[in-house]
């Protein structure tokens, strides 16, 4: 850590966010932030991020467009440096002191137009300190094994937008790195490729190599993350596992009786609400088997129960609020919803 | 394919090869190269095509020739004179060549002969020989009048008997007035090369980071890679092709000196001899370029679009004509302080050291000045790729700081 950045020691100390925690436990950790802080005229872009991410985890940072995810993966990257806080990536307190272990996906993607589609992830390799040969030839490897082989002499301003950002997503990833990290991913593809990203997220991370990606879609934060940051104007109020998140919610029942009312009724939770014929409540904390005995013994006639557990929707509502949740809803397209 | 365990970054230097390697090989192989390759020979053309047509122009000027129509001993005696004083002062005279030999008593209209058709002299030289008689436009005779008469008097044996012998005692070398002189033009022909070459080529590194902005590759050069080592990068890309584009037209241009060689008047070696006065041309060019490169570069970052960049042109132009200029004044005043200001603001600098170059035989100068004006490429490059960080890698997507024009970036970024 440079000593500029550096405020004092204490400042890896427990965080209060679960993930963040586990650091302070030992677990090796790809990512560390604490307290990140970067504004701009004026303008706090990020306000005292704390992240850590565990090396061979796909994690995902959450939030609506301007919540400062982009930033924040900024400063993670040494693209900007922090006006306040402490980064640590890949152990190394100075991003590029391991660029070459990192792949990179910007939000905004791009490649010289008049490259060719092998020649581009050589360049982006080269960049990472592989070999331009040896790039030009995982380029042609790559494209061939995701059936982009037709591509390879193809310079990408003859590529449809949607084939010249696989490039990119190859070219991020031709140099192996250990941590890969992705913003926004997912935008721009097609659903079938929207498919294949995440069967190429969940097999780098089965190799152990770090994913990081950053969306304003929960449904692929769902599927795919161990983790998540949910942020939201430049703060983040949940960092950690994404079962947490939704165990931050109680699970919710929906009953349906044949009785409309009885001494059973004394059973219920006080925040039950009648839908129509359902009966909805949050499940109570002593659980649903002594509300199964009152509803049998009081010969309710169960018809329907079912307990819903949380999403990761609904969880993001409680963290982040609703507003924040309804711009999330408003930026995701809409086969992702 | 193996996996990447090692951890690691490109050094500075190899990091603006990498960008430098990309640069150069897409600028070189593209076609508008080859456009901006011509661009600069055309006025060369003109200029060459130009300056036979005005050779042959004036080589038909240069000659004057009198016609002569007197009586035929007269006229012979006249064409005889001509002939004895050729030796002496034949430079300064016209060539007579007889018209008509008159009969005694015979008229000869001068005017008419001088409108008549296929009749090429300046003037017309008849009467006798003791009061000749010249007729022509009146700039031409006023013009001829006294070496008419020097002939005329020749002619009649009024002319000198005989001429004393002139010992020729030949100085190696001009006076030391003259040879300043001359070094002084060639220090003028040095810094006016130096000044159009880097006008015509400094002037692209305003554009050259509009492409990476504008196909969104910035972002991945400067995750990769420190934002110096692009910089850097491309900066010595456009350097090279600065180099390629200086030896086609150096080419060229050598095959038109060599072609026109007799019409050029010859330049006076340099004080540090003309070797040393080209290689140190050489590094002077690059320095100017990188000096000014580097300011223009990180100025051309601010902009966002080709419009913004043409609008930045202009300004860029004035200042390197303002440089231009305080050191070609700065030249004529050498070892004063002007000149040592010159020579100590960067900018500058290259273009006062060439002309000192030529004015003085000193060496370690050049040194010590190089080394000046490298420390103030490195010093701008990390200013401008310091610059270019803070103020413009800033933006992520809709919702963060707000969008601003051109002059407000640069406004905040001197606060």
């Amino acid at each position: 850590m440079t000593q500029t950045m550096r405020m004092d020691l204490g400042d890896w100390a427990p965080t209060g966010n679960e993930s963040a925690d586990k650091a302070v436990a030992g677990r090796p950790l790809a990512i560390e932030a604490r307290r990140l802080v970067k504004r701009f005229d004026g303008f706090t872009a990020v306000d005292g991020v704390d992240l850590s991410v565990p090396e061979g985890a796909i994690y995902g940072i959450l939030g609506p467009n301007g919540a400062g995810k982009t930033t924040t993966l900024r400063m993670l990257l040494g693209i900007i440096d922090p006006d306040e806080g402490l980064r640590r990536v890949l152990g190394a307190d100075r991003p590029h002191d391991v660029a070459h272990a990192v792949g990179y996906l910007p939000e905004e993607r791009g490649l010289y137009p008049a490259m060719k589609a092998y020649e581009a992830i050589a360049f982006v390799g080269a960049l990472r300190g592989l070999p331009l040969a040896e790039g030009r030839k995982r380029g042609k490897a790559l494209l061939e094994e995701h059936g982009l082989g037709y591509a390879i002499d193809r310079q990408i301003r003859q590529l449809s937008k949607g084939m010249a950002q696989q490039v990119q997503i190859l070219a991020t990833l031709v140099h192996d790195p250990r941590l890969v990290i992705f913003d926004e991913p997912f935008s721009g593809l097609d659903a079938l490729n929207q498919g294949k990203l995440e069967r190429m997220m969940r097999g780098l991370a089965e190799k152990g190599t770090t994913v990081i990606f950053s969306t304003h879609v929960i449904a692929h934060a769902e599927r795919l993350c161990d983790e998540v940051a949910i942020i939201a104007g430049g703060k983040v109020p949940f960092a950690g596992p994404v079962d947490v998140a939704r165990d931050r919610i109680r699970p919710q029942v929906r009953l349906e009786t044949r009785a409309a009312d009885g001494p059973w009724r004394a059973a219920l939770p006080a925040d039950v609400r009648r839908e129509g014929r359902f009966w909805n409540f949050t499940l109570p904390d002593t659980g649903i088997e002594p509300l199964l005995r009152a509803l049998i013994e009081g010969e309710a006639g169960i018809l329907a129960l079912s307990i819903e557990r949380a999403g990761l929707h609904d969880a993001f509502v409680a963290i982040a609020g609703e507003a924040a949740a309804k711009a999330l809803e408003e930026e995701a397209p809409e086969e992702a919803r | 394919m193996t996996a990447n365990t090692a951890s690691g970054r490109l050094s500075t230097l190899s990091a603006a090869f990498v960008v430098a390697r990309r640069d150069f090989t897409a600028i070189l192989f593209s076609r508008s190269f080859i456009f901006f390759l011509l661009g600069p020979l055309f006025p060369v053309i003109v200029a060459m095509m130009a300056g036979n047509i005005g050779q042959k122009v004036q080589e038909n000027a240069a000659a004057p020739v009198l016609g002569v129509a007197m009586q035929a001993a007269d006229a012979d005696a006249l064409i005889a004179a001509r002939k004895a004083l050729d030796r002496r002062i034949g430079a300064t005279l016209p060539e007579f060549v007889v018209v008509k030999r008159l009969a005694p008593g015979e008229a000869f209209d001068a005017k008419a002969a001088l409108s008549g058709k296929g009749a090429n002299f300046a003037a017309i030289v008849s009467g006798p020989l003791a009061a000749p008689v010249l007729t022509g436009p009146s700039e031409r005779i006023a013009w001829w009048r006294g070496p008419v008469s020097v002939v005329a008097a020749q002619a009649l044996g009024n002319g000198p008997k005989s001429y004393p012998p002139i010992w020729l005692a030949d100085t190696a070398a001009n006076t030391t007035a003259d040879q300043h002189e001359d070094r002084t033009r060639t220090a003028q022909a040095g810094q006016t090369l130096l000044f159009l070459l880097t006008m015509l080529l400094a002037g692209m590194v305003l554009s050259n980071l509009v492409e990476e902005k504008g196909n969104k590759i910035i972002e991945i050069l400067a995750a990769a890679i420190p934002m110096d080592a692009v910089f850097f990068g491309k900066l010595f890309a456009m350097l090279a092709v600065s180099l390629v584009a200086i030896c086609v037209w150096g080419t060229v241009g050598g095959a038109v000196v060599l072609a026109g060689a007799k019409s050029l008047e010859p330049v006076a070696a340099p004080a540090v001899g003309w070797p040393a006065f080209l290689a140190l041309g050489g590094v002077y060019f690059a320095m100017a370029y990188l000096l000014i490169g580097s300011v223009f570069l990180a100025i051309g970052s601010m902009a966002t679009t080709v419009r913004e960049v043409q609008t930045l042109s202009l300004p860029a132009t004035m200042l390197q004509l303002f440089v231009f200029l305080f050191a070609t004044y700065a030249m004529t005043r050498p070892d004063s302080a002007i000149e040592f200001a010159a020579i100590a603001i960067p900018f500058s600098s290259p273009f006062a050291m060439l002309a000192r170059a030529a004015q003085d035989s000193a060496i370690w100068p050049h040194l010590a000045a190089i080394g000046w004006q490298i420390l103030w490429v490195l010093l701008l490059v990390r200013a401008g790729s310091r610059l270019f960080r803070t103020r413009v890698m800033k933006s992520g997507s809709a919702g963060s700081a707000p969008k601003r024009g051109f002059f407000a970036r640069l406004k905040s970024a001197r606060t």
